[in-house]
C-alpha cells in the first residue's frame, strides 16, 4: 500500500534516525522521561505498599488508592502539572510519577498479603526478627506481585509519556503531536508505530527481569508472569 | 498543538464568573463524554461476552484471546488514534475502536474468571437436571459469573472515562476538549472544572454500577 511504503520510507531515511528530532534522541528522551517517573513513584509507593501489606493495615486504602487513580484524567494532570510548574522535565516528572504511584502500592501491599501466615509464622517460630522476617522471607516470596505492579505502572509511565508532547515536552510523543498538527500521517504513523513498540517491550523486558527475580525455590511452583492485582489504564 | 506559554498568576484556578456563563459548554462535554463511555462499554460487552465464553469453553483460545488483547492493551491510546488517524480520520470510529478494544481485555478476563468460578457441583446438578449446555450457559453460568463481570464492567467504565479525555486529540474528548481548551488558552478555569468533572464522573458511575449490582445480584455483596 501507498501510505505504508511512505512510512517505511520514513523509517529508512537517516535523517530521522539523527538529530535533536530523530528518533535516537527521542527515544532516549522518552526513556529517560519514564525511567525517572517510574523511579520516583517506586521510592514512594513501594515503601507505602510493603510497610501497608507487612503490618496488614489501612487494607481499603491501599486498594482504593487504585480505584481512585484510575479515575483520574492523566492528560488533565499533565496540564495541571504544567500550568503549576511550567517548561521542562519536572511538570512531567511530578505527572507521571503521582500516576505511576497507585498501582506500585496496591500490588506491593497484595504481595505482601499474599505471603503465607503459616510461613510467615514458621519463620517467627525459627527465630526471625520482625525486619529479618520482612528481607528474607516476606519480600523474596512478594517479588513476583510486586514486580507485576512496576511492570503495570512503567507500561502506563511510558504510555503516558507520549501526552508529553502536549504540554512542549520530549519523547516520541512529539513525531504524533506534530504529525497531527503538520498533518503529516507518515510521521504521525511512524511516531505511534515506535510508542507502541516500546510500550510493549517494555511489557516484554520487565515480565523477562520479572522471572528472573524470582526466587529459585518459587519457580518451581509457578513459572508464568504473576497476574496483576490490579489492571490500570491512563493513557 | 501550540504549546501555551506560561502560568499567568493573575489567573485564578477557578473563574467563577466565567463558570457561571458558561454552564452548558460543560454540560455539553459532559454529554459527550457520556456517550463516547457508553458506547465503549456496551461495544465492549457485547464484543467480550461470546469471547469470553467461546475461550471458557474451548480452553485452547484462551490464551490466545487474552494475549492478543493483551498486547493491544499496552498500546498507549494516543498512538492507537494515531495509528487509525490515515484509515478512519478524526471520527467517532477512531475513538472508539480504540476504546472498545481496551474494554475488551478488561471485560473478556473477568467474563472467563467468573465463569470459571462456577462450582462443578453446580454445574453437575444443572446437567442431571436436564439443562441443554445453552440453556445451563443462560441460566446457571453466566448469572453466577455476574458478580465478576460486574467488577469488569466497574474497572472498564471508570478506565474508559479517563481515556475518553485523551480522544481531545482527535476532535471528540468531552470533558478533555476543554483540558485541551484550557490548555491552548492558557486559561485555568475550563481545565480545572472539567480535570475535576471527569474525576467526579468516574467515581459517581462506579458508584452507580456498584448499587446496580447489588440490585441486580443481592446475593454476592459488591466488593
Amino acid at each position: 500500500m501507498d501510505f505504508l511504503g511512505s512510512v517505511v520510507t520514513w523509517f529508512t531515511e537517516a535523517g530521522h534516525w539523527s538529530g535533536p528530532d530523530g528518533i535516537v534522541q527521542r527515544l532516549a528522551e522518552h526513556v529517560q522521561l519514564s525511567a525517572e517517573s517510574v523511579a520516583v513513584g517506586a521510592l514512594i509507593a513501594l515503601p507505602v505498599g510493603i510497610a501497608l501489606g507487612h503490618y496488614g493495615r489501612f487494607g481499603n486504602v491501599a486498594i482504593n488508592v487504585s480505584n481512585v487513580g484510575r479515575a483520574v484524567p492523566s492528560f488533565g494532570i499533565l496540564v495541571i502539572a504544567f500550568q503549576i510548574f511550567g517548561l521542562g522535565d519536572l511538570p512531567i516528572v511530578i505527572a507521571l510519577a503521582a500516576l505511576a504511584i497507585p498501582p506500585m502500592v496496591t500490588n506491593s501491599y497484595v504481595a505482601l498479603r499474599e505471603v503465607d501466615p503459616d510461613i510467615k509464622e514458621a519463620a517467627r517460630g525459627m527465630g526471625y526478627r520482625e525486619l529479618a522476617l520482612l528481607l528474607r522471607v516476606e519480600l523474596p516470596l512478594a517479588v513476583p506481585l510486586v514486580m507485576a505492579g512496576i511492570r503495570t505502572s512503567a507500561v502506563q509511565v511510558v504510555a503516558t509519556a507520549t501526552l508529553a508532547a502536549i504540554i512542549a515536552g520530549g519523547g516520541l510523543g512529539r513525531y504524533i503531536i506534530d504529525g497531527f498538527a503538520q498533518q503529516d500521517y507518515t510521521k504521525l504513523f511512524a511516531g505511534a508505530v515506535l510508542v507502541a513498540v516500546l510500550a510493549t517491550a517494555t511489557e516484554l523486558s520487565l515480565a523477562a527481569v520479572e522471572r528472573l527475580l524470582v526466587p529459585r525455590g518459587m519457580r518451581l511452583l509457578r513459572t508464568p508472569t504473576a497476574q496483576r492485582a490490579a489492571t490500570f489504564k491512563t493513557a | 498543538m501550540p504549546a501555551a506559554l506560561f502560568l499567568d498568576v493573575a489567573d485564578p484556578w477557578i473563574n467563577w464568573t466565567w463558570l457561571s456563563t458558561h454552564v452548558p459548554l460543560f454540560a455539553d462535554a459532559l454529554q459527550q463524554h457520556i456517550t463516547l463511555t457508553a458506547i465503549a462499554i456496551v461495544g465492549g460487552l457485547i464484543l467480550s461476552l461470546p469471547l469470553g465464553v467461546a475461550a471458557h469453553r474451548w480452553r485452547t483460545l484462551r490464551n490466545p484471546v487474552l494475549g492478543v488483547f493483551g498486547i493491544f492493551y499496552t498500546i498507549p491510546s494516543l498512538a492507537l488514534f494515531a495509528l487509525l488517524v490515515p484509515y478512519t480520520g478524526l471520527s467517532e470510529t477512531t475513538a472508539e475502536v480504540g476504546l472498545i478494544g481496551y474494554t475488551v481485555l478488561i471485560l473478556v478476563r473477568n467474563v472467563i474468571v467468573g465463569l470459571e468460578s462456577v462450582p462443578a457441583d453446580v454445574l453437575d446438578a444443572a446437567d442431571g437436571m436436564g439443562y441443554r449446555p445453552l440453556a445451563r450457559l443462560l441460566r446457571i453460568e453466566l448469572p453466577l459469573a455476574l458478580p465478576a463481570i460486574m467488577a469488569g464492567v466497574r474497572i472498564a467504565t471508570v478506565t474508559t472515562i479517563g481515556l475518553v479525555t485523551i480522544t481531545a486529540i482527535i476532535g471528540l474528548g468531552g470533558l478533555g476538549q476543554l483540558i485541551l481548551r484550557g490548555l491552548i488558552e492558557n486559561f485555568h478555569t475550563p481545565l480545572v472544572v472539567a480535570t475535576v468533572l471527569s474525576i467526579a464522573l468516574a467515581l459517581v458511575a462506579d458508584l452507580a454500577l456498584a448499587g446496580a449490582q447489588r440490585l441486580a445480584i443481592p446475593w454476592a455483596r459488591a466488593e
